[in-house]
């Protein structure tokens, strides 16, 4: 008989289902223990570490730096300038050639003559420790002449703005305009057309461990060793490689345990790089752990947008079409090897899509300023895009008297208009708006809390409930980034072996940072094959030991290198039963693998063990004859059948606004989302909880604070706040599933919608409890003192 | 820079050691002695990826110089779990998934040990003031609070409030 080949299958036939259990993280424990590895943790024979001395201005020119002082300070073994790496480095040129028309600077790896940002790294000092290069940095003098600066959007491309790389004209970057040709006469021929303008908060990820990397050159190897707190480990190979001159099997790149990444080590980053050149200069492990201040100055920065919006309604409620300009800063460069421009390219891909509408006109203009440099950041252009379009479907609706959660119905996509191709171009597989609103209200209980709502503004209580429908791209094929010639993975691969023991090895590209990969893994490998999850052994983040991948990121974790996990597992599976056919002298369709011994399908009589076929073909071959037993399988897998594999969702928020105070309470947070088939519900969950809560940060709080110099105000975490445990609200979690039939496992990404999602859910909230007041805020963080002001309480 | 000599319980044992004056707790802990669980975050004495104990009190590993500790008894995670003294508190942590990415998770323990051994009676929004002290990025700090009031109810706790 054939095999289950799908986890329905399997259910049907009553086997042990991994997939979908809350199993506990088993490389968790060592996290609980205080027993982590991080790369500051790492120690290496003749370690020395480097400490670098960045650009106080925004913008100036070098004109000089003394650095005799500094070599003479104790503990100092080399100091480096930007001219003295650059002839280790080759310079970082971040565009593709899908983004038609974008323009971008050369960026070293330490500045060379100039500085275009606070924070950009000038000078390497290498110590016998952080401590003595720091004393050391003091002795260093450098003359710059300050500059003018580009730190306000709309001011960057007036003929009279400083033009940060003149050999590209202008400070325009990139700009991007979809337009289906109809907008003018559908607005015109709309009874309503709403227009408003929304501000999100330049903000960044503060991960809790900063950017970490240790570069270990080994002069008798001729090779360099790279450990590195990131989430692409084969792109940093790759990059490394290419950069340093090396080739790709000279550079080992090793993950151990990273203490937070979000997109922020999804990148290149130029102090990290000359980390790893100094090692090969000097022949020694070298270290570099980014202190917080920083962080906040030379981790990318994100969002940072003005998106001036109309959208055209009928009077019953109906979307007929969306027209949009987001204005967006980056930073003096475009980040390699990602671009900086993926942000506002994914909001003229996918604003308003997963509603009906006709016209749609979306531009996007990517501008340089002298701020930090700026990339992709976790959900990705997503909580512009959500928050922009459901706002605006909450004001139409107030506008129209409409209620929020009907227009929501008249207008979302219906389940049985899957497959489609939206006004913009995006392609959609398969999703569930509707049963994920129904769901969510029924959560909510939504009656009681309108009710609720109403009896207490009567007491001068300003309650507020925000919902909002969503989408979110996850598991992208090699559309993302490999057709604009990016080399960077869409594919991955995993290799599933069978040990003497009967122990079962998972090695995957696809590493971890505390999602729960490894777990996730493990579960999809004991279903495949049949043995149990604490049979399975995970094996991530060494570029040495597992197959080439893109990494963790976009929400690719579960759906591409899960599905390579499930294909190379049931490959096995079958080598494993071939295998114990012969040693049995029966046909490999009259047996199975249950809980780890081999089974009659039939009776489910066991016939042998796992550890037993290991012996025979690891020990005694000999006895199979002409048999050759194949007990390590490598399978790969990448999206092919739709560019990217959307999931969809409802979130809603309930907050209270003190409205002498201004300032807002978070009550609660539902969310549903379907991310497909479910392969950890608990850790589902908690992507969920903790993507809602990043999601939250910026919309309330987080906000990098710059003057009219180009100089950070708040970078350090006194300053620039983030959420903490007594202002977050508990969240309820639901699910609708609907697997992508693109893949057997059916798993779409679920890191993401929370942070998409949750700024929306927040705002709409807002307005809702400001309704009585006629009042709309668009322009976050919704701080207290804006609260004020919106209300007219305090004014200047 | 002239060193000092400083005399500390450290996890149970007796330790001496000379260091400079300008040496914070956190660096001593982890340099000298590879005591790597507390971790360092903001530096500021904002994010308590540092928390340690003294003398019975969690400080902050960052705002404190190694000088300070002469004489005090200091425990790191290291300590606490080599003693099985937050055994059921680890458990709960691992099996609530209470952790994502790990950096702020020995501080988080402590601080939440410290909280269950002061509390007399427990209840969410206590338990999230009181770790409003320590930043958490990746998990939304529910699955923490789930954790620490399983182990509280455990430990004999009443547990109050209508999210029970």
């Amino acid at each position: 008989m054939n095999a289950p080949t799908t986890t329905q299958e399997q259910q049907a036939l009553g086997q042990q289902r991994w997939i979908g259990a809350s199993v506990a993280r088993p490389n968790g424990r060592r996290l609980v223990d205080g027993a982590a590895v991080y790369v500051d943790d790492i120690r290496l024979p003749r370690m020395l570490n480097v400490f670098f001395v960045r650009s106080p201005y925004a913008s100036a020119r070098i004109k000089g730096i003394a650095l005799d002082a500094a070599r003479k300070s104790k503990g100092v073994v080399a100091i480096y300038t930007g001219a003295d790496l650059a002839r280790r480095i080759a310079p970082m040129l971040a565009t593709l050639a899908h983004f038609k028309g974008m323009k971008a600077a050369e960026q070293p790896c330490l500045a060379i003559d100039r500085v275009c940002w606070q924070g950009e790294p000038v000078v390497a000092i290498v110590a016998q420790s952080r401590h003595l290069a720091e004393d050391a940095a003091q002795h260093v003098q450098i003359d710059y002449e300050e500059l003018p600066v580009v730190t306000d959007m709309e001011r960057a491309l007036d003929a009279d703005a400083p033009v940060i790389h003149p050999d590209l004209g202008d400070n325009l970057c990139f700009t991007r305009e979809i337009d289906t040709g109809n907008w003018d006469e559908t607005a015109t021929s709309s009874d309503l057309v709403i227009e408003r303008t929304f501000r999100f908060p330049r903000h960044t990820g503060v991960c809790l461990e900063g950017r970490s990397v240790i570069g270990d050159y080994s002069v008798s190897d001729k090779r360099l060793t790279v450990y590195i707190s990131h989430q692409a480990p084969n792109m940093i190979q790759d990059c490394y490689a290419r950069l340093l001159g090396l080739t790709e099997s000279a550079v080992r790149v090793i993950c151990r345990d990273v203490g937070g990444s979000y997109g922020i080590k999804t990148h290149v980053y130029g102090d990290e790089l000359a980390t790893c050149a100094i090692s090969m200069d000097l022949g020694r492990p070298i270290k570099f752990v980014a202190d917080r201040i920083e962080s906040f100055t030379s981790d990318i920065h994100s969002r940072d947008h003005k998106v001036s919006i109309r959208m055209a309604f009928a009077k019953d409620g109906t979307l007929r079409g969306i027209d949009f300009l987001d204005m967006l800063a980056i930073g003096p460069y475009s980040v390699y090897p990602r671009t900086s421009v993926v942000e506002g390219n994914q909001i003229v891909n996918i604003t308003g899509q997963w509603y009906r509408h006709d016209a749609y006109r979306a531009k996007m203009v990517n501008v340089f300023t002298n701020m930090a440099i700026y990339s992709n950041y976790r959900a990705v252009g997503h909580p512009v895009a959500v928050g922009v379009t459901e706002a605006m479907m909450d004001s139409a609706a107030r506008a129209l008297g409409v209620d929020p959660v009907e227009i929501r119905r008249k207008n979302l996509l219906r389940d049985e208009q899957f497959p489609c191709s939206t006004p913009s171009g995006m392609k959609f597989e398969c999703m569930s708006h509707h049963r994920c609103l129904d769901k969510i209200t029924a959560m909510m209980d939504l009656p009681r809390l309108r009710k609720e709502q109403a009896s207490l503004r009567q007491k001068g209580i300003y309650r507020g409930i925000g919902i909002v429908s969503m989408i979110e791209i996850t598991n992208p094929s090699a559309m993302f980034y490999g057709v604009g010639g990016a080399r960077i993975s869409a594919q991955d691969g995993c290799t599933v072996k069978m040990e003497p023991g009967g122990g079962i090895v998972v090695l995957n590209g696809c590493g971890e940072q505390g999602q729960g990969t490894e777990t996730i893994f493990a579960q999809v490998a004991a279903d495949a094959l049949g043995v149990d999850f604490a049979d399975v052994r995970v094996v991530t983040g060494d570029t040495d030991a597992t197959p080439y991948g893109g990494g963790t990121w976009a929400s690719r974790g579960a759906g591409v290198g899960g599905e390579a996990t499930w294909q190379a597992a049931r490959a096995l599976r079958e080598n494993i039963l071939a295998l114990a056919a012969v040693v049995l002298e029966t046909s490999a369709d009259r047996l199975e693998i249950r809980a780890g011994k081999v089974v009659d399908v039939l009776t489910g009589e066991e016939k042998t063990s796992l550890a037993e076929l290991g012996r025979i073909a690891y020990f005694r071959p000999d006895t199979l004859g002409s048999f050759q037993a194949e007990l390590c399988v490598t399978r790969h897998f990448v999206p092919k059948a739709y560019p990217f594999t959307f999931t969809n969702g409802a979130l809603a928020c309930h907050l209270e606004v003190d409205v002498d105070t201004g300032f807002i309470k978070l009550l609660k947070f539902w969310a549903v989302e379907d991310c497909g088939t479910v392969l950890n519900a608990q850790l589902v969950d908690e992507q969920m909880r903790g993507s809602i809560v990043q999601g939250i940060g910026p919309t309330l709080y987080e906000q990098c604070l710059y003057d009219e110099r180009g100089q950070l105000l708040n970078g350090n975490m006194a300053d620039y706040l983030v959420p903490m445990a007594y202002e977050m609200p508990d969240m309820e979690i639901g699910h609708i599933s609907t697997p992508t039939k693109s893949s057997e496992l059916g798993a779409k990404g679920a890191g993401e919608a929370g942070t998409a999602g949750a700024p929306g859910a927040i705002m709409n909230a807002l307005n809702d409890a400001l309704s009585p007041f006629r009042v709309e805020m668009f322009d976050m963080p919704f701080t207290p003192e804006k609260v004020l002001r919106a209300l007219g309480r305090i004014d200047d | 820079m002239d060193q000092v000599t400083v005399r500390l319980s450290l996890n149970g044992a007796e330790v001496e050691a000379s260091v400079e004056p300008r040496m914070h707790a956190i660096d001593f802990l982890r340099e000298r002695y590879e005591l790597s669980s507390p971790r360092v975050g903001c530096e500021h004495g904002v994010c308590g990826a540092c928390t340690i104990r003294v003398s019975g009190r969690i400080v902050r590993g960052c705002l404190l110089l190694a000088v300070q500790l002469d004489g005090a008894d200091v425990q790191t995670l290291e300590g606490l779990t080599a003693a099985g003294e937050i055994a059921d508190l680890q458990q709960a942590f691992h099996e609530r998934n209470a952790m994502q990415c790990g950096y702020c998770t020995s501080g988080m323990l402590m601080a939440s040990q410290e909280y269950l051994q002061t509390a007399t009676s427990c209840s969410r929004e206590a338990i999230r003031e009181h770790l409003s002290g320590n930043y958490c990025r990746c998990t939304g700090y529910e699955a923490i609070v789930d954790a620490v009031a399983k182990v509280a109810v455990s430990r004999g706790l009443k547990l109050l409030g209508d999210n029970a």
